[in-house]
């Protein structure tokens, strides 16, 4: 009757082995990261603004 | 009688020529201003004075900043933006398009002048590659 549950023991620490096996390692970073969101926001606006505010400078040359 | 009807043709003529601002020029002494590197753009989207404050150049500066800044008012609400966004959208591009001898201001405050070398903008600033590709899209 001991023999199943050694079969048990074997196949658990196998499967132990195997699931350490499978871990990445995720080392932090020394430094935080950091999302800064309002540069992001602000940078689209930019983006977004960047053709119309170059047709403004062609038609007001005078003050550009 | 046909006379006054052609005359009041040509004076409407001539003054719709006039009213497009998009080929007018420099005011000279603001074009010698720039050219001599006495006033440079800012990367908020304004004339700034380079050296020594004059009397002269102050109401220059203010002349033209007072306009433009009436120019992206309107812009900014054109496009739901705000005024400071719209300023430092033209900002972006007015560095970009100050020509090699020209003043203009980098993001940590100093005053460069512009080489045959891209200029030193704020990291927020699309370069002309990725402008165009806005467009088109």
């Amino acid at each position: 009757m001991a023999r199943p549950a050694r079969l048990l023991q074997a196949g658990l620490l196998i499967a132990g082995l195997g699931v350490l096996g499978g871990c990445i390692n995720v080392a932090a970073p020394d430094e935080p990261i950091v999302i800064e969101l309002n540069i992001n926001i602000r940078q689209e606006v930019i983006y977004r603004l960047a053709e119309d505010a170059a047709n403004t400078i062609e038609e007001n040359a005078d003050i550009f | 009688m046909m006379k006054m009807f052609r005359n009041a043709i040509l004076m409407i003529a001539a003054s719709a020529a006039f009213a497009v601002p998009a080929l007018a020029d420099r005011d000279p002494a603001y074009a010698a201003a720039r050219a001599s590197g006495k006033v440079g753009e800012k990367p908020d989207g304004y004339l700034g004075i380079v050296g020594q404050p004059t009397r002269e150049l102050q109401r220059l500066v203010d002349d033209i900043n007072i306009k433009r800044r009436a120019v992206y008012a309107t812009k900014a609400q054109q496009n739901n933006a705000t005024l400071e966004q719209y300023a430092l959208t033209a900002g972006c591009q007015a560095i970009l398009r100050t020509v090699p001898g020209e003043k203009y201001q980098a993001p940590d405050g100093a005053w460069k002048t512009r080489t045959n070398e891209p200029p030193q903008r704020d990291p927020r600033c699309p370069t002309e590659g990725q402008i165009a590709t806005g467009s088109a899209g």
